[in-house]
């Protein structure tokens, strides 16, 4: 089995401070790491290898230092690294991100395409749904837990607000995964010094199975209006009062709020 | 494609075992009124299997027209289903803007679409407005927090039609129910392509409520340090079932061992954004505080004013919880009888 995951580096947002005075992101000295539910991906993809064999290959889209994430993903035990780099995919939203990965998936041979949910830098958990229905491809969202059957099909469970659906998918599919349900292995010393060894592939828009103006900025049909930080919360009210009056105080907030 | 041939905003009326789901209404309170700014009108999209009875019920939340898809193939959310079907629907009626809630269904659904029909999708939007961007020209302003809730951006569509957000539940207002609304229900029917189907359905397994996920909760009681123990903790409880919560806990309680790790709050636990968060006996680290400052309404009660945790709460009680939780909890059940 062949078996495609898609990793994104990201900053790591729980680090992210705002310099108070520009109101802008300081972004020096922030770590960037594998995305978490990319990684819970990479982690379902060893596992399937474990169990029944499995080539893995992790592509990614960007800049030229996401190579250490990609070295990450080899030294854990993936098979193969690509990394899709070029001044061409620059300024992409989901959808021309997507659509620049389905052109890089087309040039793979494949079984099963595995995402993480969400990414946590933009949350948006839109990039692996855009990428199946470019490629054609049923998609299982929001999965906990995949196996293989022995007809070949896969049984997945998505987890719902409200329940979780266990699910019979034929064939090729698109998979996205919650960090929370696989539990990331760590390197291994041999991955980490075969990692080092192995080549991250890197390829530009040019070798990938494109139209150049569906690329980038040009082929994003959102745009980013303008950004800010998030406005200062005003300071509420704290009142020192007798249980009795508190009562009073807080049903008619939930009132005022219709939360009652 | 012509920009001014998309008309109208609609709305992904998201229903569950037939039930509609909260936040359908609060999509079509927000649609009334971009609808309104922009002259057009609400379309409610329905879809499902035995649920047309229930389309007027939109129409008494604000929506001019629902349309109606009931067929057995629509009784469960499944992607390629829905897809289909909602696609036939934007196909035939061009729709200015579309909404669907950010639920585990709209966030499958509507980036499906997205890349279907080639055109944008803003994810978790928390402002959706009609504004001006340059002299005479108005866009479909659509703001969402990004890098983990650091930073506002505002994503516009200029180019491409439909414009299409989804909004997580219960961040808008739905409008006050109007029985005496009228509306036009239409019902449509796609021509499915089965062969495209290819996930199937095995079993629904309904989530236990004991480990329902603190970060789904609308309403969350979190104890911390001064509820010192389990009794303390039972109180939290009994207030939570009145008001329909779930009882959550700071790290000191779940590293003492009185609370579960799934119930923790903060930077090490989830993170939550309820509608109401109320912190009892929480002291308000900043790693706690990174967990539940986006909270919509906070209510803070604890015995020492200064506490980190009245910084960042709407509402301040100076007090003893063990004393005003039992209090409220009494009162809020005789409130929710009348």
């Amino acid at each position: 089995m062949n078996i495609i995951v898609c990793v994104k580096q990201v900053p790591d947002t729980t680090e992210i401070k705002i310099d108070p005075v520009k109101g802008t992101l300081i972004r020096d000295g922030v770590p960037s790491i594998m995305n978490p539910d990319d990684k819970g991906g990479l982690e379902l993809a060893l596992r399937l290898k474990d169990e029944c064999g499995a080539n893995v290959t992790v592509i990614s889209m960007g800049p030229p230092q996401a190579d250490v994430m990609l070295r990450e993903a080899l030294a854990m035990g993936a098979d193969r690294a690509i990394l899709l780099s070029d001044r061409k995919f620059a300024g992409a939203d989901t959808l021309a991100t997507s659509y620049a990965l389905s052109g890089l998936c087309r040039t793979l041979d494949y079984d099963l395409i595995i995402a993480g949910r969400q990414a946590i830098d933009g949350d948006t958990a839109q990039v692996g749904p855009e990428l199946a229905e470019h490629l054609g491809l049923p998609q299982i969202t929001y999965v906990a837990d995949a196996k293989l059957l022995e007809n070949g099909n896969l049984l997945v469970h998505k987890e719902n607000e409200d329940s979780v659906q266990v699910l019979e998918v034929e064939g090729k599919c698109l998979l996205t995964v919650l960090a929370s349900a696989f539990d990331a292995r760590y390197m291994s010393v041999s991955g980490i010094m075969e990692a080092y060894d192995k080549e991250v592939e890197v390829l530009g828009a040019d070798k990938i199975d494109v139209e150049e103006g569906k690329l980038g900025l040009a082929g994003s049909p959102t745009k980013v209006f303008r950004s800010f930080p998030k406005p200062m919360k005003e300071p509420g009210e704290v009142h020192e009062v007798t249980p009795e009056e508190a009562v009073e105080l807080i049903v008619n907030k939930l009132k005022e709020k219709h939360i009652i | 494609m012509e920009k001014k041939d998309y008309k109208n905003v609609f709305v992904f009326a998201e229903q569950r075992e037939g039930v509609i789901q909260p936040v359908a209404f609060e999509l079509l309170g927000k649609a009334r009124d971009l609808a309104d700014v922009l002259e057009e009108k609400v379309v409610a999209m329905f879809l499902g299997c035995g649920i047309k009875d229930q389309a007027q019920t939109l129409i008494e939340h604000g929506a001019d027209e629902v349309i109606v898809i009931d067929t057995p193939e629509l009784k469960d959310f499944l992607s390629e289903q829905y897809t289909q079907a909602v696609s036939h629907i934007i196909n035939e009626r061009k729709p200015h803007i579309v909404l669907y809630g950010a639920t585990t269904i709209g966030r499958d659904l509507a980036p499906r679409l997205a890349s279907r029909l080639k055109t944008g999708l803003t994810a978790d939007c928390t402002k959706l407005e009609i504004q001006p961007v340059k002299e005479e020209e108005k866009e479909f302003c659509m703001t969402r927090p990004a890098f983990g809730g650091n930073l506002m951006a505002t994503i516009v569509c200029p180019n491409n039609r439909p414009q299409m957000s989804t909004v997580r539940p219960g961040v808008m207002q739905k409008m006050q129910r109007d029985a005496s609304r009228k509306g036009v229900v239409t019902e449509m029917m796609p021509n499915f392509d089965t062969s495209k189907f290819k996930v199937k359905l095995v079993e629904t397994i309904k989530a236990d409520k004991e480990i329902a996920d603190i970060s789904e909760a609308k309403v969350l009681v979190s104890g911390g340090r001064g509820v010192h123990d389990k009794e303390g903790f039972d109180k939290l409880q009994a207030l939570a079932d009145v008001i329909g919560g779930q009882v959550a806990s700071s790290r000191a309680m779940v590293d003492n061992g009185v609370m579960p790790h799934e119930c923790q709050v903060g930077q090490t636990g989830k993170t939550v954004r309820p509608n109401l968060y109320m912190a009892c006996g929480i002291s308000g680290a900043i790693q706690h505080l990174a967990g539940m400052e986006e909270s919509d309404f906070i209510i803070a009660i604890n015995k020492d004013k200064f506490a980190p945790i009245f910084s960042v709460a709407d509402l301040g009680i100076v007090g003893d919880l063990h004393k005003i939780v039992p209090m409220l909890t009494e009162r809020l059940k005789k409130e929710l009888e009348k």
